[in-house]
């Protein structure tokens, strides 16, 4: 913060290239899509955190989760660095910071010149007890994620969505009840709310969701008893809560199951066509993402007087920030889908 | 509100048709008067509030979001009900009033009071209630009900035959107390009274293949092409009621100016064609508008060819015999002396095979199959076993080419087992193939999941649940008929298609071409039908 070097302005020495968002005066990407000598990592899901770059800086658990998925592919120095500490790449300050998306997930707080931005990477305010909570920061400039940025989408209470899983499950104890979850972190969190919400039986997984479970309790994240539906037989399901990829759903993988009953567990079913349109007959408004609430709230929280929005529907953002006096501009980074979030 | 919303909320979710009806069953038993004779109301065809219509629902979620915001959530959402309902702003949590409030208040405002009436329960209920209240007021629900599934819902829910609600139903007004006093046996059975109700149709059976029957206990006649309808007149109320006991009065406004009588005819409705019926296809272009142009009167004037008299003069004669009602029905229609209703005609056959070769020339003549009935058949409701027979002209094959398979529903949602198929033509780079239908039945529980497994093999593209498939394999499909059709690329529609044999054996470059389908097309300019 402070007074601006020598008229120096952040889009001066951060910029958006094909790679991804580049520091120049630290010499490295935030997040790149392509492989670079050194990237910075805000947390681990595949738009975000890509396999092949040479150094790579992330926080602990991310880089246990880069390992777990990549393999030796994770990058070649893999050097983690835990929130709140500060490290010097060149002639920039850079410490992680909480983004309270999933375990591991971290806001990337970059100082140089006398300015301070703060790529937020993904983020979301709502409680999650898989993670550590979002820091708002003070900053001359907040890049943000926009995936939910319309006042259409407001996420309901994670534990009333919770409650219709145990109430569908109390209705049809002849039917297996099937929900999707995305793999890195939203899996975890709705194991961790049934947790919470008192549902202490074993919790079936479809064997893609395993690995990253497995790492999730080592990191220290209770989840309780998971057991893997390849081990048994069809029957002994029914009357049993299962987490699978939402690929999986609709797919053969799900025909051995007694008369699956599918949930989804997505921001997106807040919208009933994209509900209908996935099969579901039990939509779960249950996001990682920040809503539309959240968003708002938290540009007023970091009172940053400019921000960038990347991936989402940048559009609404913006005009909401130029409607309430800040300056705002749309990044248009490649390589950010929205996730089955 | 709230039950009715979880309702309506849990009807969009669930695909089957059986959970379906039970969860309307269970809210019928479980709501009180007179909500669930308003959600009735608003399942079977809907409650116009003629004073909260679109507009305004547009110009309250304006003034919450603002234009802009607005008009980026509309585009995304695409529901106008779904955006007004989501990005309402909840202002406390007060009770909602009950859906029979909802009803009496929007009935007694006026255009001016009517924005801020909604406007003060939106900011109480939740979203589900928002969006139920929204799709309440602009009609048009979309949850997959129909008026006849309401009404079965009713029978299953207190075990009472679906004929029975039936026939009381069009005698009935919403919010419909009389008819849950009565299910719950709480009152006497409705009495239609002098009322131009619907009755029950009496359904047949389809002849089962190889079965012959002994001609003279049986009535031969034409199945005509058309659409079956009961025309009703007492006590100067006139009603056309269709198959599903829909009242369709007001589509077909000659058929009522020619029902000067006072009794119930069973029939079929044709329109005119230069020599005689039409085709099917022409007919078509008169069902379902609420208003129909002069101009559609005089080029597609409807008519009935009778079947069956089920009243006359007040008496009931479903307890009589064909034969009786028949010789009544001949007499009913030379009093009435009108060219809009003729008689059916039976066909005298003296041996089996003389039926077979008249079913053998239904094609031929344009008919859509022989109806048989016992000569001694009472008209009993619904499809009761022995009694009547249809047995429809043989349908139609062509070889067809599977181009594209989509997701199924409910049990079948994991199987690809929606197909487009489609037939060669000449196109500007050679022979290409345009999709000419699509079809998803015919074929066992096996080959569904030999095709299914084929698909996933061949995908050559995928568009959310629809994947494009490789050219390469060949259907029979079966169907009724084909006609002439603008709104289709190929310029044609076939009715009633299936698959009735899957030709794995056969070279997609042998498949139809479209010319041949067209030759079979049964009228020949394409039609202007406006959707």
């Amino acid at each position: 913060m402070g007074a601006m070097a020598k008229g120096l302005k952040p889009e001066d020495w951060l910029k958006v290239t094909p790679a991804g968002l580049y520091c120049a005066p630290g010499d490295f990407y935030v997040d790149p899509v392509r492989r670079v000598d050194r990237a910075v990592i805000t947390h681990g899901h595949g738009d975000h955190a890509r396999p092949g770059n040479k150094r790579v800086l992330a926080t602990p658990e991310t880089i246990e989760i880069m390992k777990t998925r990549f393999g030796e592919d994770a990058g070649r120095d893999l050097q983690d660095h835990s929130y709140g500490s500060t490290v010097s790449l060149d002639d920039v300050a850079l410490r992680f910071v909480p983004a309270g998306h999933v375990l591991g997930s971290a806001q990337v707080v970059i100082e140089h010149a006398g300015q301070r931005v703060v790529v937020s990477g993904d983020y979301k305010r709502a409680p999650d007890p898989t993670c550590p909570p979002f820091e708002p920061i003070a900053c001359d400039v907040f890049i943000t994620e926009a995936t939910f940025a319309l006042p259409v989408f407001r996420h309901a209470d994670a534990a009333t969505e919770i409650a219709k899983v145990l109430a569908a499950q109390a209705l049809f104890p002849e039917r297996a009840v099937l929900v999707g979850a995305y793999g890195l972190g939203k899996c975890q969190r709705v194991i961790a709310l049934l947790r919470q919400a008192g549902y202490d039986r074993p919790i079936w997984l479809h064997g893609a969701q395993r690995n990253l479970c497995d790492l999730y309790q080592r990191l220290g994240v209770d989840l309780g008893e998971l057991r893997d539906v390849a081990e048994t037989d069809k029957n002994a399901l029914a009357g049993e809560i299962i987490l699978a990829p939402p690929g999986a759903l609709n797919d053969r993988w799900s025909r051995r199951l007694p008369d699956p009953l599918t949930a989804m567990a997505s921001g997106w079913m807040r919208v009933r066509a994209r509900a209908r349109q996935r099969g579901v007959e039990l939509p779960l408004v249950i996001s990682d993402h920040a809503d539309w609430d959240e968003l708002t709230q938290t540009l007023k929280d970091v009172g940053a007087p400019e921000i960038w929005v990347t991936h989402g529907r940048e559009e609404a953002l913006v005009h909401w920030a130029e409607s309430n006096g800040i300056r705002a501009r749309a990044l248009s980074l490649i390589g950010r889908e929205d996730e089955d979030d | 509100m709230k039950a009715f919303a979880a309702l309506l909320d849990r009807l969009v979710y669930t695909p089957g048709r059986n959970a379906k009806l039970r969860l309307m069953g269970d809210y019928f038993r479980r709501a009180p008067d007179p909500d669930r004779g308003w959600a009735l109301t608003a399942l079977a065809g809907g409650i116009d509030f003629p004073h909260a219509k679109a507009g305004a629902i547009r110009g309250l979620a304006m003034e919450q979001a603002g234009e802009e915001l607005f008009r980026l959530s509309y585009d995304y959402v695409g529901d106008l009900a779904e955006t007004c309902a989501l990005l309402w702003q909840e202002t406390g949590t007060a009770d909602p009033p009950t859906l029979g409030e909802i009803v009496a208040r929007l009935h007694g405002a006026g255009r001016a009071e009517t924005p801020g009436l909604l406007a003060s329960w939106l900011g109480h209920m939740d979203v589900t209630e928002r969006w139920a209240l929204l799709k309440l007021i602009t009609g048009g629900l979309r949850v997959g009900v129909s008026a006849r599934l309401a009404r079965v819902a009713l029978s299953e829910a207190f075990d009472t035959p679906v004929e029975e609600i039936e026939e009381v139903w069009h005698g009935l007004a919403p919010p419909y107390s009389a008819l849950f006093a009565w299910l719950e046996g709480q009152a006497e059975k409705p009495d239609p009274g002098a009322l131009p109700v619907f009755r029950p149709f009496m359904l047949a059976h389809p002849l089962a293949d190889g079965v012959e029957l002994e001609p003279s206990a049986w009535l031969v006649e034409w199945k005509w092409d058309g659409v079956r309808v009961q025309l009703v007149s007492r006590g100067g109320e006139r009603r056309i009621y269709s198959r599903s006991g829909d009242d369709i009065s007001a589509t077909f406004p000659d058929v009522l100016e020619m029902m000067n009588f006072d009794g119930v005819v069973d029939g079929e409705l044709l329109v005119r064609g230069p020599t005689g019926e039409a085709p099917f296809n022409d007919l078509q272009q008169r069902l379902n508008r609420k208003t129909v142009s002069k101009k559609m009167l005089a080029e597609r004037p409807a008519f009935v060819r009778a079947y069956d008299l089920l009243m006359e003069a007040g008496s009931d004669l479903r307890d009589q015999p064909l034969t009786a009602r028949r010789t009544r029905l001949a007499a009913f229609i030379e009093r009435l002396d009108h060219p809009d209703l003729d008689l059916s005609e039976s066909i005298t056959v003296s041996e089996w095979a003389e039926v077979e070769a008249l079913q053998a020339e239904a094609r031929r003549l344009g008919r859509e199959g022989l109806m048989l009935k016992r000569r001694d058949s009472a008209y009993e409701a619904g499809r009761v076993k022995g009694l009547w027979y249809k047995w429809k002209r043989d349908p139609l094959t062509a070889d067809c080419v599977l181009l594209y398979a989509q997701r199924g529903h409910g049990k079948r949602s994991s199987y690809y087992s929606d197909f487009t198929f489609g037939a060669w033509r000449d196109g500007e780079t050679g022979q290409e193939l345009v999709p000419v239908g699509k079809a998803y039945f015919g074929f066992t529980d096996e080959e569904l999941r030999a095709l299914d497994k084929w698909v996933r093999e061949h995908t050559l593209n995928r568009f959310g649940p629809v994947r494009e498939v490789e050219k390469a394999l060949v259907f029979e499909v079966a169907f009724d008929s084909i006609h002439m059709s603008s709104r289709h690329k190929s310029g044609i529609a076939m009715r009633f298609p299936r698959i009735s044999r899957i030709r794995w054996d056969k070279p997609a470059a042998e498949a139809e071409a479209l010319d041949m389908l067209l030759a079979l097309a049964e009228n020949d300019a394409p039609s202007h039908e406006i959707s």
